[in-house]
């Protein structure tokens, strides 16, 4: 009996709790959608500046208009940088130093993931490990003794790798190879055994096994580790300042800085342009494989 | 086929242990390869990774002109050195007030992407990682032109509103928060996208059950959320602590380590001392003091990695 007269008090309290509980939910979502359109005024101003600048004339820049607005639109600076040899020298540059790096990564870190998920040999757990270690030390803990090691190597053998572009072909792999191996370790983890123990017995090679089945249903994962090697190579900024001084030899970040910017006469409009287009080939790879690029980025620390 | 026809029964003894000797081979075979399919990164990390870290070591042991071994000298003279406390400072209020607010900011920005409907959140989240996905030495030109003294956007709307012109990057304070400011933008997308990603893994069951036992939203976050999240928090935190001790391009680009050396920090100071001062032994001294925040974040990194491992 109690049970029955307790139902029927619930029955109206109920419907007006369901209807405060909606009211509360949409005030919440009104204000999550107020936030988050604060947070993203915060996080694209600049990028957006960048574009509102690149778009004006130097003479707009200084005068004193509003600065968040364009009055003369001109894509003089987009011309004016495009037909300059120099800048489009430092684009390549960045463009063969990163596709290279890459590559390189790629064929260092793909079989030797496979080697140390699948293939169990002596230390290859303390290997593992150790790789995830590397990953955690910076580039400015190692630029100085790795700057003397190859001015004493181009003394003893007479190579000379400091002011060339491939030095960082030497250097990126450092960064961008202990952490594709740490997420290829991952994605390949995840493959169930059956499928390279099937492999095996119908007679393919490691080798075989790594090319056919492995690497195709890890794709996904090659993927998010060849978009992180290249956004790294990409946008590394402290080796080529060190390694590279020749205008010829150097990155576009560096490039932009170094060469845009003489004295304290600041070409704003220019340099927005470069630093826009120097931003663009991440953005652009971020805009159409967005998910491998998140997959690749959450990977590290969720499989680790 | 020639064995077979002559001799049938030497075949046979032939073949067995020929077989075995196959078979070891084959074993053999799988640790070479798999040694040699590590070996191209066993060498890059000992000859570019482990062999510069000890190398530096070794240089922050000598003189400037790298002739003379001179023991500590280097850190004497550090320590003597009204600077290098600056920098001190200025890396521990740099790292971690920076650190503290990315994880702040990202932890809020998660839930707020988390509460709004599912369809709508991809481009939310899209559009609140360009800072992460743009170069950071890219984007910083652009704050550095916001700031800008004379032109600045930023002064400009501020005079709108009647405050006076803020000396961004003149002012030592100003400069300091101007710094940190940046790496927070730069920053806060990463922990976002990695708390969201946490915030998804939590059971809805957990909250339902804490709702019904009358637990409000602050009860929710304390006793749910938060336990459920404590790995990634902890790891994100660290990893970022790692990365914003050993940033180089902010302060690099916005302040040179200016106003007064207010801003240096120690991958600044040492690159201004190393490579611009041309003193490589002393910038490997300075950028030493990087390595034992280095070993702590390592020792807790470790000790959950082997924790998740027994867990698998």
């Amino acid at each position: 009996m109690t049970s029955t007269v307790a139902i029927d008090k619930a029955a109206p309290t109920r419907t007006v709790k369901y209807g405060s509980m909606s009211r509360d939910r949409t005030w919440a979502l009104r204000w999550s959608y107020f936030f988050l359109t604060l947070f993203a005024i915060f996080s694209l101003v600049p990028p957006i500046y960048m574009l509102i600048t690149s778009l004006k004339s130097s003479a707009e820049i200084s005068a004193a208009t509003n600065p968040w607005w364009v009055f003369h639109p001109t894509l003089s600076n987009y011309i004016e940088l495009l037909t300059r040899n120099q800048f489009l020298r430092f684009f390549l540059n960045s463009a063969m130093v990163s596709i290279f790096v890459v590559t390189i990564t790629m064929l260092i870190s793909v079989p030797a993931a496979f080697a140390l998920s699948r293939m169990r040999f002596w230390g290859s757990a303390t290997l593992a490990t150790g790789v995830f270690l590397t990953y955690l030390i910076p580039d400015t803990l190692l630029f100085l003794p790795l700057f003397k090691m190859f001015a004493v190597f181009g003394d003893w053998t007479g190579i000379q790798l400091i002011n060339r572009w491939y030095v960082l072909l030497i250097v990126y792999p450092t960064l961008t190879v202990p952490f594709c191996t740490w997420i290829m370790i991952g994605y390949f983890a995840s493959i169930p055994k059956e499928l390279d123990e099937a492999a095996i017995i119908d007679g393919a090679s490691w080798f075989q096994t790594l090319t056919r089945i492995f690497i195709p249903v890890a794709l996904p994962g090659l993927i998010a580790a060849t978009i992180f090697a290249f956004t790294v190579s990409w946008a590394q900024f402290l080796y080529p300042l060190v390694f590279t001084t020749s205008t010829d030899q150097l990155v576009l970040p560096v490039g932009i800085i170094t060469t845009l910017i003489k004295g304290d006469v600041f070409n704003w409009g220019q340099i927005m342009t470069g630093a826009l287009l120097g931003a663009a080939p991440p953005l652009i790879i971020y805009a159409f494989l967005m998910d491998y690029y998140i997959a690749g980025l959450t990977a590290g620390a969720t499989k680790g | 086929m020639v064995d077979v026809t002559f001799q049938p029964n030497s075949v046979i003894e032939a073949r067995l242990p020929r077989k075995r000797a196959s078979l070891r081979t084959a074993l053999k075979r799988k640790s070479t390869a798999a040694f040699l399919m590590t070996l191209p990164l066993i060498l890059l990390i000992t000859v570019l990774v482990l062999y510069p870290a000890f190398y530096s070591l070794h240089l922050a042991t000598l003189n400037k002109s790298m002739q003379r071994f001179v023991g500590f000298g280097n850190f004497e003279f550090l320590f003597k050195r009204e600077t290098f406390w600056l920098v001190v400072k200025q890396s521990c209020i740099f790292a971690l007030s920076a650190v503290f607010f990315k994880a702040l900011i990202g932890f809020v920005v998660a839930h707020f992407v988390h509460n709004i409907p599912a369809k709508g959140q991809r481009k939310w989240r899209g559009m609140l990682l360009v800072p992460w996905v743009i170069p950071p030495a890219m984007s910083t030109l652009a704050w550095l032109w916001l700031f800008d003294p004379s032109y600045s956007a930023f002064n400009y709307t501020l005079a709108y509103f009647g405050i006076g012109p803020i000396p961004w990057t003149g002012d030592a304070y100003w400069a300091r928060f101007s710094v940190i400011l940046v790496n927070i933008w730069f920053g806060a997308p990463f922990f976002m996208i990695m708390y969201l990603a946490s915030l998804k893994s939590v059971p809805e069951q957990l909250y339902e059950a804490a709702a019904i036992d009358g637990a409000n939203w602050w009860q929710r976050i304390w006793y749910v959320t938060l336990p459920m999240m404590r790995n990634i928090i902890a790891i994100t935190t660290l990893f970022s602590l790692i990365v914003t001790f050993a940033n180089f391009d902010i302060t690099r680009i916005l302040t040179a380590g200016g106003p007064l050396d207010h801003t240096h920090i120690f991958a600044t100071w040492a690159f201004r001392v190393g490579i611009e001062g041309g003193d490589i032994p002393l910038g490997a001294s300075v950028s030493l003091f990087m390595f034992p925040i280095l070993a702590i974040a390592a020792i807790f990194i470790l000790r959950d990695i082997n924790k998740r491992g027994n867990e698998a």
